[in-house]
């Protein structure tokens, strides 16, 4: 189907599936319930769960094909919301305008940004990313205020041009009239599922994305993205300059980024310069080493992982951990709290630390690496050994 | 005028000079082997001839333009290949892929999008690719990853990945350096069967007597960065000059 095997077509009917359900899947327990604190179906969590995703598929295509880590990928999801909510002050609230322009400009920002960069490798190529990044931060936030509203962010204000707003016009981010934030409730019994505009205005852009990126994977375009990954001096030597390959990575990446952004936009009509800073950077680093650098699948999950952990946890706070320790005596009761304190809440960052050196130590693969390993446990087939296997050679003496 | 035209090419490092005056004529359809004790400077002879280093004095002219000052790729692109002292290869990359990229490098030059194109649906490389992992006996090696392959097999897709690029000149660099016996001989058989039924030309760097004399119709002496000698095996194999500079030194 649409030119992908079996395989990856399957794998884009799973993404497809989960997508379209999400908000089903994402609200296993009834409302009134005291486990109805796990659930993650209301829109704004879906909504982030997405356009993570899109954010850490497109960084993926950088860093997981070509090994390149960059740790400047939020610059480009600050363009994409600077952009979309300049569309919405200069023409109309119709996210149909912001949303190309975020991508077109983004791409040349990283076009920009990546030519340099890509000077250097290893190290030095992350912290020439990360120095462009929190330039891009310092001008949105201070020198270019006129652009970017400074530190109050930039917003719509009543007596903006918006030249196309018509007067039956919807006052809110929409698509041709779909409004963005609007969701429609089904109540089933004690459970109860919103199914937001906005949600899966973006899940069909998800959907677009990932197929882009599995094409993107299986194509001789992707190979040699890998290649450059594995082995410089071979490509070099082959005939292929290995710049431009990862040029063209890093500029698709920063057009996943700045379309991430753009949806952050057109769910919600602001753009501050805090969301270029480098933890933003980190988050999508974190989110694809987590899921699994180099997979498809792999930093979509990663993205809702720590997404979501981040709304649980930041949730719990005192008054949640005393309910739940009650049943306890006293002294152990305020224990228990103090002990549990510092990882939930505010401190949930301190949680979401010891996760990441779990997965880096035990699964250097990731969640992919972590759902591999238990399927092959389940399946128990025997590992085929390669008959012709033969020990290394001892290495030349002239070497 | 032989394909390659090496002249008065001199390298320095440092203090050390590793190269001093070098002539070399390669002549076309020919094998010509490089040899010469270790820390001669025959790698770097070879490096200055693909763009890694770039020589102090002298030219280097392939079939009439010169080679200095072009990045390895496009000497590459201009028909020379080279197989590396210890074989660089696509280590994360199945066998397959690892000459799949040198197909498209052929096809495409040094860069090319295809971004939504489909490798497995790239027929016609593919079928070449294993036409040529068949010639090197690995084509039921095609999906193994090719970093747990032994070292022989790494060197055989090394040349496999030079290969098919129908390259005109083709330079080695040892490539029977720590090869079983058998291994070796199969590389020199592979190695005839190259030159003669492909026609591409060959400078060889070698220290196993075995493979030179098996394959090289001239064989120019290197000894502390220059030539000793340029002459035919058999004049080689009693030259008194090289006995004493070479042969005598690792006997
Ligand atoms: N990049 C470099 N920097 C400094 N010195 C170098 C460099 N490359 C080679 N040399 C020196 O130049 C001399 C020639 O080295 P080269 O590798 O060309 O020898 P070789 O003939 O290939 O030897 P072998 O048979 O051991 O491979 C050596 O003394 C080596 O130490
Ligand atoms: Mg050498």
């Amino acid at each position: 189907m649409l030119g992908l095997n079996k395989k990856d077509t399957s794998l884009l009917l799973i993404v497809a599936g989960l997508a379209l359900f999400a908000p089903f899947l994402l609200n296993p327990f009834p409302a009134d319930s005291g486990l109805a604190q796990f659930n993650a179906g209301y829109p704004d969590l879906m909504q982030r769960f997405v356009i993570f995703g899109i954010f850490a598929i497109g960084f993926n295509i950088l860093f997981g094909l070509t090994g390149y880590l960059s740790f400047g990928h939020a610059a480009f999801l600050g363009v994409g919301s600077y952009c979309v909510v300049w569309m919405y002050k200069l023409v109309d609230y119709n996210v149909i305008w912001g949303l190309p322009l975020a991508i077109v400009v983004s791409a040349l920002f990283s076009l920009l940004i990546g030519f340099v960069s890509l000077r250097r490798s290893g190290i030095y190529f992350s912290i020439l990313t990360l120095a462009f990044a929190q330039m891009s931060f310092n001008l949105a936030y201070s020198v270019l205020t006129p652009i970017t509203n400074g530190e109050t962010g930039l917003q719509v204000y009543s007596n903006d041009p918006q030249v196309l707003l018509g007067a039956t016009e919807p006052n809110a981010p929409h698509l041709f009239g779909i409004v963005m934030n609007q969701s429609k409730t089904l109540s089933m019994g004690a459970w109860e599922f919103t199914f937001n505009n906005g949600y899966y205005f973006c899940a069909v852009i998800l959907m677009v994305v990932f197929y882009l990126a599995i094409r993107i994977f299986r194509s001789p375009f992707g190979m040699m993205l890998r290649a450059v990954k594995t082995n410089q001096t071979r490509m070099n030597y082959t005939g292929l300059s290995p710049r431009p390959y990862t040029l063209a990575a890093f500029v698709i990446s920063g057009m996943y980024a700045g379309l991430a952004g753009g949806l952050m936009a057109a769910m919600d009509p602001l753009a501050g310069a805090e969301r270029m800073q480098w933890t933003a950077s980190g988050e999508v680093v974190l989110m694809t080493i987590l899921g699994g650098a180099g997979t498809l699948l792999g930093p979509v999950l990663g993205a809702g992982f720590i997404k979501y952990f981040e709304n649980i946890f930041s949730k719990i706070n005192d008054g949640v951990l005393h309910s739940w320790f009650s049943f306890l005596p006293d002294g152990m009761e305020n224990l228990l709290v103090g002990i549990v304190h510092p990882f939930v809440g505010k401190g949930w960052h301190l949680t979401l630390g010891l996760l990441f050196m779990a997965v880096v130590i035990f699964l250097p693969g990731g969640l992919m690496e972590g759902g591999e390993r238990l399927k092959k446990r389940f399946s128990k087939t025997p590992e085929v050994k390669d008959p012709e296997h033969r020990p290394e050679d001892k290495p030349h003496v002239a070497e | 005028m032989g394909i390659l035209e090496v002249k008065g090419v001199g390298k320095r490092f440092g203090g050390l000079q590793a190269l001093g005056d070098v002539n070399l004529s390669v002549e076309e359809n020919s094998v010509h082997a490089i040899i010469g004790p270790n820390g001669a400077g025959k790698s770097t002879l070879l490096n200055c001839l693909v763009g890694k280093l770039i020589p102090d004095t002298g030219s280097v002219m392939f079939e009439g333009q010169s080679v200095l000052g072009r990045k390895p790729h496009e000497i590459n692109q201009m028909g020379i290949s080279r197989v590396f002292q210890t074989p660089e290869i696509f280590g994360d990359l199945s066998v397959l892929e690892n000459v799949l990229i040198p197909c498209f490098a052929k096809r495409d030059g040094s860069f090319r999008m295809h971004a939504f194109e489909s490798v497995s649906r790239e027929g016609e490389m593919v079928d070449k690719a294993m036409a040529m992992l068949e010639d090197v006996n690995m084509a039921d090696k095609k999906d193994m990853n090719s970093a747990s392959m032994s070292r022989g097999d790494k060197r055989r897709l090394e040349m496999a990945m030079c290969l098919v690029q129908e390259p005109k000149l083709l330079l080695l660099d040892e490539p029977t350096a720590g090869m079983a016996r058998a291994d070796t001989n199969n590389t020199i058989d592979l190695l005839k069967e190259i030159n003669e039924k492909r026609a591409i030309t060959m400078a060889i760097i070698e220290h196993d007597m075995h493979v030179v004399f098996s394959l090289a119709e001239r064989i120019t002496v290197l000894a502390q960065g220059t030539p000793l000698v340029e002459d035919t095996p058999e004049n080689i194999k009693g030259h008194p000059k090289v006995r004493e500079a070479y042969l005598g030194e690792s006997a």
